[in-house]
């Protein structure tokens, strides 16, 4: 709860001076921050969605002109879009599913851990404060036919991993799921922590079995937790660029939609195309949180314990 | 059945933690491994070196596109850290202790900032900068580094400062403080370890980032490590010396190694504070 000084003021009674001044110092001291996100992102985004109903390319300028929404057109009609959303999605799905089991198993662990709390806390932030550039490298060097171990440990012989496009997939997923899984399990950790004791004991009395208690207790209870994490990975995992960039850049049709959008842009400096690639993919994300705080009833207000 | 139960048990008691302890460190031990190996033997298919070697920390110190990238990361990361904790104690401040209308509008519109494809941002913001002479500055990636540490901050303070007994403020003026004591004594001791928590979160957040890294430089002169690591190339244009990219990586992996070792109790609490009640 917050300790605010003064209540609300109640219906119809007029606003003192003291709520005046109040309300005024407290627009006062967050405008800054205010203003600072909208310009870091809200600006740029306009700009975007403005270049793109530009046929617009760096390289040559002269030729910009105004093509309203047929960069869209372009790009939804091409096979090369809905190969890379197709991906996106396979692999959003796949990490998020498995780092939900994983993640619940480890936040089980370092619920119940009795020796070695700190240890397992500390190592579990490792892989969650690495740079995601770093596992890339782990990881395709582990898989590489030239560095890596994983052919020999598991007779493979030369099975060239970043050959084929569902061996890539799987490489660029395991590189997520390794990276990302922590957060996962201490947010889960974090819901299980909201599980009333009680409510465990009560059900073991009445001879509940593991399992009768694991879905009848402690799932439904922490079912806002967990929305919250499968929202937040969903929305991270959708947004997957480095693994790839590292891995694979993009060979094999592993390329993502965020890695569309970087190399229309960027490598190709079509900045009219590529900007319509990026509105896309912040609708898409809109589209996700919506259906999920809307659909799926997240409520990101109530689990925050205000 | 409960036999199976208790055998079961008894593995998530000791396996757990050493599965889990497992899962973190094998990587890590990888890439370490790996660093170690000489350029020549990196292709002994196995997990540890034959020969050891310090070789490719040598070079990698030797290499002026790294040594730039380190100092560009640092201090672009710290800088963006410390402005946005800044604005977001204020902010935050504000969120927390006073009533008025739009402050949940600004807690949503931060996490809504939080979720943002950052890819969505550079196009544009390669076009702006390269017209107003922010493209390959330090300047030019701190400020879109904002876009992200700053909203996680806000998110993470709010949460933070909510759960501070700020009538202690008053508490300790009735006993005689003056408001800068209870401020400086009562105030800033309780609120320290939230903006830290804060400090760390947006610190590992802008020294991760890639995107923008990649997008808005072009030389040495802004590139930090993440993207010199994409690009880092041996004597030759086309040979990728995996050893000498691997110790880059474990240097820019001992700082986040050193700050998870010191702060594991903030950081978990920061993380889930902003997300669900720890």
């Amino acid at each position: 709860m917050t300790s605010t000084v003064t209540a609300a003021p109640a219906v119809g009674v007029p606003v003192t001076d003291r709520t005046r001044n109040e309300r005024r110092l407290g627009w006062k001291l967050t405008a800054p921050a205010v203003v600072v996100m909208l310009a870091v992102t809200a600006y740029p985004m306009l700009n975007a969605l403005w270049l793109s109903l530009f046929s617009y390319r760096l390289t040559d300028p002269g030729a910009r002109e105004f093509v309203g929404l047929r960069n869209y057109g372009v790009v939804l009609s091409d096979g090369l879009w809905w190969q890379t959303v197709f991906t996106t999605v396979i692999i959003t799905l796949i990490t998020v599913a498995v780092e939900l089991l994983i993640g619940f198993g480890f936040a089980m662990v370092m619920h119940r851990i009795i020796f070695g709390r700190k240890v397992v806390r500390t190592s579990i932030l490792i892989p969650y404060g690495i740079i995601t550039v770093v596992s890339a490298f782990a990881w395709r060097y582990a898989f590489a036919l030239d560095s890596g171990f994983i052919n020999t440990w598991f007779g493979l012989g030369d099975f060239a991993w970043f050959s084929e496009r569902w061996s890539s997939i799987f490489a660029i997923c395991l590189s997520e799921i390794w990276k990302t899984t922590p957060f996962m399990s201490l947010l889960l950790l974090a819901g299980l922590a909201q599980v009333p004791e009680e409510l465990q004991e009560a059900a073991k009395v009445d001879g509940a079995t593991w399992r009768q208690r694991l879905t009848r207790v402690t799932l439904p209870n922490m079912k806002a937790a967990i929305m919250v994490a499968v929202l937040f990975r969903t929305l991270d995992a959708y947004r997957l660029f480095d693994n790839v960039f590292v891995m694979t850049a993009g060979a094999q049709k592993t390329e993502t939609v965020s890695f569309l959008a970087y190399r229309q842009m960027i490598t190709r400096t079509a900045l009219g195309l590529g900007s319509a690639v990026s509105v896309l993919l912040f609708l898409t994300v809109v589209a996700i949180a919506a259906l999920f705080i809307k659909g799926f009833k997240v409520d990101l207000s109530s689990v925050r314990g205000r | 059945m409960g036999g199976r139960r208790s055998a079961l048990s008894r593995l998530g008691t000791y396996g757990g933690p050493v599965l889990v302890i497992a899962w973190t460190l094998f990587p890590v031990l990888w890439i370490v491994s790996l660093s170690f190996k000489p350029e020549s033997g990196i292709n002994n298919e196995k997990f540890l070196p034959d020969t050891w070697t310090l070789e490719n920390y040598r070079t990698v110190f030797d290499t002026p596109l790294f040594t730039s990238a380190l100092r560009n990361s640092i201090f672009i990361s710290l800088i963006a850290t410390v402005l946005s904790v800044m604005i977001a104690t204020v902010a935050a401040y504000a969120i927390a202790r006073l009533e008025f209308p739009g402050k949940k509008l600004i807690l949503s519109l931060a996490l809504a900032i939080a979720m943002f494809p950052a890819v969505s941002l550079v196009g544009p913001l390669f076009d702006i900068w390269r017209s107003v002479g922010l493209y390959d500055t330090w300047l030019g990636l701190i400020i879109p580094y904002m876009s992200f540490t700053l909203p996680l901050s806000i998110w993470t303070l709010s949460a933070f400062f909510r759960e501070i007994p700020w009538e202690m403020e008053q508490a300790a003026q009735i006993d005689g403080a003056t408001s800068w004591q209870a401020f400086r004594k009562v105030i800033v001791p309780l609120a320290a370890p939230g903006v830290f928590t804060a400090a760390i979160l947006a610190f590992f957040f802008a020294w991760n980032d890639f995107v923008f890294g990649i997008s808005l430089t072009s030389t040495d002169a802004a590139r930090p490590v993440p993207a010199a690591l994409a690009f880092f190339t041996g004597a030759s244009q086309f040979e990728r010396p995996a050893a000498a990219i691997s110790a880059a990586a474990v240097i820019v992996t001992i700082p986040v190694v050193v700050l998870v070792l010191l702060f594991q109790r903030r950081i978990v609490a920061g993380l889930t504070a902003g997300a669900v009640k720890g």
